[in-house]
């Protein structure tokens, strides 16, 4: 593997960044104009007083070589260098939790990282691709059924480390799914019964907004099979877009 | 540790309601864009009975008390049931009208937060859609999921500050043929707990008084967009979010304060799924090993999926390791319901929990044994066909 080197300016010539290959100044130029374009951008940087709280409650920056400080910092200077060196590395690390937005200044260090994410997954980034393996399975059941995480999902060999009550989950999953007095509930593969109408309008929203396409370059299968999941679902409904 | 009031206001960096930094009601630009046709404001429906409760900034946030439309979570509905069940329970017991809808999807947030494979105008139209679906059943959206609230009230920050935005998302209601709505209040279910906390408190069968208890305040309640979120003078002298430490103390159990309080649970969306070494590292160290060590609570309360989630499924690998944790770990709306003469079973669905929570129930008056056998029972009838699903009335026999 290559060695990881922490770029810290336009000085800094490596052939890697994050151990994935490095791209021209142009491509990081662009990248950054991107996230600096976002509408919310503006309202997530006013500057830095350099106090370091925002370090101080970040849960990432406790386990990672991770700092929203740099991140705003790296925002404010416009270091485009560092900006992609953190959209290559991280940002995957911030655990969106908002707690740097107790900086005094008014910065939200945890919401320029999610612009940074968005454009790193737009642009299938190598971080973006590393960061979601293994979540590709997350991402079809939330964008194809309309909930995030089904109670199937509960198997001892996923969760090994949440104790034996998954596995007594998992073996009596349908009679214990029966046995929840909400009527919705008695789902197995969805967090509750979404009905088809409801489906059909969320898969108008993930093909008109782009949504849908964002995963392309990230994950070109899941986005084949996503694709034909909603096109003739919508086909059949005879809905055109 | 008790609450140590009097310290908290002393602090140098204690919270003020500075008149100069307050910032500006959302209402005013939220009706004004009413006023010139952009959009429609639910509003509580007429006659229903409203609480209102104190905000961080002073202002008065109306909560009301049935006719609700329940924007179910994800985590809860998917893996501890019994949060979503307690909630519905408690609300039926205290004879409160409501809606539970098929027409609702996830808000999507914890993808967005997870892997960002979302851009804003989507996660506007899936806030809408939800809205416009609650308003054309007349009923009023009650958030179940801390993350879709926080998220919920980015999305009507990012709405009512960008016209390009809501252009972009009325294309797409347009399409679905629905209404751009956004409700006069986004309220959070802990917010309905803390607002009905004496009619629980006056429901109560079981005696809470020996039962000490920490409280995590979920980060995307109280974080983003804080100025929605409910504080109180009487509650840690308005210093931290009241819910769920007020519904604690009305119903008699002892809140005890830890140093970590602030930090986040370790959830961090992606983490809990596929990278879960942080996530066990955080949530025992800075919080549950924090929590034992300096006010041994019987039970840790949360008011969010995902810091349920974290908190009680963190301890079983770190007990391995011989880490000093070991605490039940449940929402308030469990807690309520069990102070109200739930079964821990059939109705809080405790055996979906990891950390033990039978001394919990021993401390309660509760005989576990005895209940998971009824609970037992009654999956039998469901095996042999007696019956397809339990009802409401089952769980109350």
């Amino acid at each position: 593997m290559a060695e990881r080197p922490r770029a810290r300016g336009a000085a800094v010539k490596s052939e890697a960044v994050a151990g994935f290959d490095d791209v021209t100044y142009e491509e990081k130029r662009k990248l950054f104009e991107e996230v600096r374009s976002d509408l919310r951008f503006p309202d997530y940087l006013y500057g830095c007083y350099e106090c370091g709280i925002c370090v101080a409650v970040c849960p990432s920056a406790r386990f990672y070589d991770f700092s929203p400080r740099r991140i705003a910092q790296a925002a404010a200077r416009q270091d485009v260098e560092l900006i992609y060196q953190q959209m290559q590395e991280d940002i995957w690390e911030c655990s969106q939790c908002f707690s740097c937005l107790r900086c005094p200044r008014g910065n939200n260090p945890g919401g320029i990282v999610t612009i940074m994410r968005e454009v790193a997954v737009n642009h299938g980034l190598a971080s973006a691709k590393e960061a979601l393996e293994g979540y590709s399975r997350i991402i079809y059941k939330i964008m194809s059924t309309g909930t995030q995480v089904s109670p199937d999902m509960l198997q001892p060999d996923a969760f090994p480390d949440w104790g034996p009550e998954v596995a007594d989950v998992s073996n009596q999953l349908a009679l214990w799914r029966r046995a929840l007095p909400p009527e919705t509930l008695h789902t197995t593969s969805t967090g509750w019964d979404v009905s088809d109408r409801t489906l059909i309008e969320l898969y108008l929203i993930w093909l008109e907004t782009g949504a849908l396409d964002m995963i392309r370059d990230v994950d070109e299968g899941l986005h084949m099979i996503l694709e034909e999941v909603m096109e003739e679902r919508l086909e059949e409904e005879g809905i055109e877009r | 540790m008790p609450i140590p009031v009097e310290v908290m206001l002393k602090k140098k960096e204690r919270f003020e309601r500075d008149p100069d930094t307050i910032p500006a009601d959302f209402h005013d630009e939220l009706f004004r864009l009413e006023a010139e046709g952009e959009l429609i404001v639910q509003r509580i429906p007429d006659g229903q009975p409203v609480v209102e409760v104190p905000t961080k900034y002073g202002r008065p946030k109306r909560v009301p008390k049935g006719h609700l439309w329940h924007h179910k979570s994800c985590g809860q509905c998917g893996h501890i049931p019994g949060y979503s069940t307690s909630i519905f329970w408690v609300m039926r017991k205290l004879g409160y009208d409501y809606e539970d809808p098929r027409d609702q999807t996830s808000c999507t947030a914890w993808n967005y937060y997870a892997s960002a494979t979302s851009n804003e105008a989507a996660q506007a139209a899936v806030a809408l859609r939800n809205f416009a679906t609650a308003y054309e059943s007349g009923y009023f959206p009650l958030i179940h999921c801390g993350t879709s609230y926080g998220h919920y009230k980015e999305v009507r920050s990012e709405l009512l500050r960008h016209p390009e935005l809501r252009a972009q998302v009325r294309r797409v209601m347009d399409k679905l043929g629905k209404p751009m709505v956004l409700p006069e209040e986004i309220v959070h279910y802990s917010e309905w707990f803390y607002a009905l906390r004496h009619e629980i408190a006056a429901r109560q069968v079981r005696d809470f008084s020996g039962i000490a208890v920490t409280v995590h305040p979920a980060c995307h309640y109280y974080k983003l967009v804080e100025g929605d979120a409910i504080y109180d003078p009487d509650v840690y002298g308005g210093q931290r979010t009241a819910v769920v430490t007020a519904l604690a103390e009305a119903l008699g159990a002892e809140v005890r304060t830890y140093s970590t309080w602030f930090d986040c649970c370790g959830f961090g969306f992606r983490h809990i799924l596929v990278q879960r070494d942080f996530t066990r590292s955080f949530a025992t160290i800075r919080k549950i090993e924090v929590m034992k060590e300096e006010a041994d609570p019987d039970v840790v309360l949360t008011h969010d999926t995902g810091c349920v989630t974290t908190l009680d499924k963190s301890q079983f690998a770190a007990q391995a390791h011989g880490r000093n944790v070991g605490v039940a770990v449940m929402s308030e709306a469990q807690f309520a319901a069990l102070a109200m003469g739930a079964h821990p079973y059939k109705v809080c669905q405790l055996h979906w929990h990891s950390a033990d929570y039978r001394p919990l129930l021993e401390k309660m008056g509760i005989d576990w044994e005895k209940a998971w056998v009824e609970f037992e029972t009654d999956v039998a009838k469901l095996e042999r066909g007696e019956k397809e699903f339990l009802s409401w009335e089952d769980v109350d026999g």
